[in-house]
């Protein structure tokens, strides 16, 4: 569980990112954080696992308060916690299987990262999570040769490597096609509920976030304005985080894409069947 | 026809400069032509013509001098040429052993100590830079003698300025969200170096060092003239006695040897990115 209190983050050109935030998140909840750009999301994922500094404010995951922890608490809190960021932050010329396992090096000593000799069991739930994540075949393969939802799903095995308790999800889908975004999206929501992990996701993209997620907190200039379910999330409250715009247009145009999804993914079952 | 308005609105006119960045550039220029006009009566100023006036006549003399080439004098050179290209290996090796702590330390985002480490590193990133190898080996021959340590020390010196800023702002250019991605996995300072910082500039690192070597081979070429060992050392002797047939192998060698490190440096670099 995941618990934020009163989190304020005050940049040093004295630009104020966040005031008074709390939350919290239990086991197993995907929580959606939507918000305009410049609304404090990424400041706020990163306060928690202090990638960030906070000004003033408490982030206490299970029995850790993380916002009190020294240099070398800190290390070992954030092994468990993932994060998974928008342009996939994979080291480009290492390989696949170097980057899953670069989750691990908070728990191997230097030389052992150093000479690439992890443990049996690292390498094990590596292969396994690759699997999981569908790039077995890519294990060998540098990250700079992969596409844009592949290097993801790299990301993904990346922070689940990790064994962690808790996952910080920025923007996931922001550099991805429309329908890698949907995959993606499935893809995290499912491995969040096979271990009933906690997920803070950023995502400016809202009909994304109602469709996938548990929970939604809406962010505006660095304030906490809504928290709710996904379907409490109407037009009023859509206004007041963003702005006046058609929403429903932009639902409609959502649904006829998820429609043209389901209607692709049927011709291709049909053609594989004849086959 | 329909009617066309008689009121047309005046075509906009656009300028790709402000007119005081056009009144700066016109003045830039005048004053280039000023400066180049004013180097040239200094420069003819102190040339004593007659020499010039012959100097086609000199040079077809000094190359007859010199041809045929004494081809046999070459026995003589393999020796020296194995020297130059040891000192520039070794000098590059040397080099690199020292500019790769110092890039790092130089750099703004890996840098232990912004007040104190980081100038002293630019520091000797700079003293380094500033002083020419051949000055560089005729300080050291005073000190060490001559020889091939000397030689060697001098490429090392002259090395670790181009290297190490070269690097360390190869280093300062690294993306941020790798270190960053690494750093969330909780790894350590040593971990994030190795993992999020050293992959990213390893190919400007294998570029850099071969395109040293590459020069090293050319300034280790004429060490020799201050005494630092290679085959300079041949060079001002064939010299001395007017031995033209034989500077003409030696410079006819330093060009092969060029040629291949040259060919070598492209080959590496075009591999490694």
């Amino acid at each position: 569980m995941l618990t934020v209190d009163k989190l304020n983050k005050t940049y040093k050109t004295g630009d104020k990112a966040l005031t008074d935030v709390s939350f919290t998140v239990p086991k197993g909840q995907v929580v959606g954080l939507i918000g305009p750009s410049g609304a404090g999301k990424s400041t706020l994922i990163r306060c928690i696992n202090r990638l960030v500094e906070p000004t003033s404010g408490s982030v206490r995951l299970n029995d850790t308060e993380i916002s009190r922890l020294s240099v070398g608490e800190l290390r070992r809190a954030r092994r468990r916690i993932g994060m998974i960021f928008q342009e996939y932050a994979l080291v480009e010329r290492l390989t696949v299987m170097e980057n899953v396992l670069s989750g691990r090096l908070g728990y191997v000593p230097f030389w052992r990262s150093f000479l690439r000799k992890f443990p049996g069991d690292d390498i094990a739930k590596a292969y396994r999570l690759l699997d999981r994540v569908g790039l077995m075949a890519h294990a060998d393969k540098r990250a700079d040769a992969l596409s844009g939802g592949q290097r993801q799903r790299v990301g993904i095995a990346r922070a689940l490597e990790q064994d962690p308790e808790l996952m910080l999800i920025d923007e996931p889908t922001a550099s991805l096609d429309p329908k890698t975004s949907r995959q993606i999206m499935r893809l995290l929501v499912e491995i969040c509920a096979e271990s009933s992990l906690p997920a803070i996701i950023n995502i400016h993209d809202v009909v994304l976030a109602q469709q996938f997620t548990d929970r939604i907190i809406g962010l505006q200039a660095g304030q906490v304005v809504f928290d709710g379910s996904p379907n409490e999330l109407t037009e009023a409250v859509l206004t007041q985080i963003y702005g006046e715009e058609d929403w429903t247009a932009m639902r409609r145009g959502a649904a006829e894409d998820a429609e043209a999804e389901a209607e692709a993914h049927r011709e291709t079952e049909k053609l594989m069947s004849a086959l | 026809m329909t009617t066309t308005p008689t009121t047309q609105t005046p075509t906009p006119v656009w300028h790709p400069r402000t007119p005081k960045a056009r009144i700066t550039l016109w003045f830039f220029w005048l004053l280039t032509v000023a400066l180049f006009v004013y180097c040239w009566n200094l420069m003819t100023a102190n040339t004593m013509w007659v020499f010039v006036y012959d100097a086609p006549q000199a040079a077809s003399d000094l190359f007859n001098r010199a041809f045929p080439p004494r081809w046999t004098y070459m026995e003589r050179l393999w020796k020296p040429l194995w020297d130059t290209i040891n000192i520039a290996t070794l000098g590059t090796l040397l080099g690199i052993m020292m500019a790769v702590p110092l890039a790092f330390l130089a750099a703004s985002n890996t840098t232990p100590s912004k007040v104190f480490l980081r100038p002293f590193a630019l520091f000797c990133i700079v003293t380094s830079r500033s002083i020419n190898s051949l000055i560089w080996a005729l300080l050291l021959v005073s000190i060490l003698g001559p020889g091939l340590l000397a030689g060697i020390l001098a490429i090392a010196f002259r090395s670790i300025g181009f290297i190490g800023k070269l690097l360390y702002e190869a280093i300062e250019e690294t993306e941020v969200s790798q270190v960053e991605a690494i750093t969330a996995t909780g790894a350590s300072q040593a971990q994030i170096l190795n993992y999020g910082i050293v992959p990213q500039v390893l190919p400007a690192f294998y570029g850099i060092s071969v395109f040293r070597w590459d020069i090293n081979i050319r300034e280790s070429a004429i060490l020799g003239l201050v005494g630092a060992g290679g085959i300079g050392s041949q060079l001002q002797a064939s010299m001395n006695v007017l031995a033209w047939p034989q500077v003409m192998v030696i410079l006819v060698v330093i060009l092969g040897t060029v040629v291949v490190s040259e060919w070598v440096s492209a080959w590496v670099r075009k591999a490694v990115i």
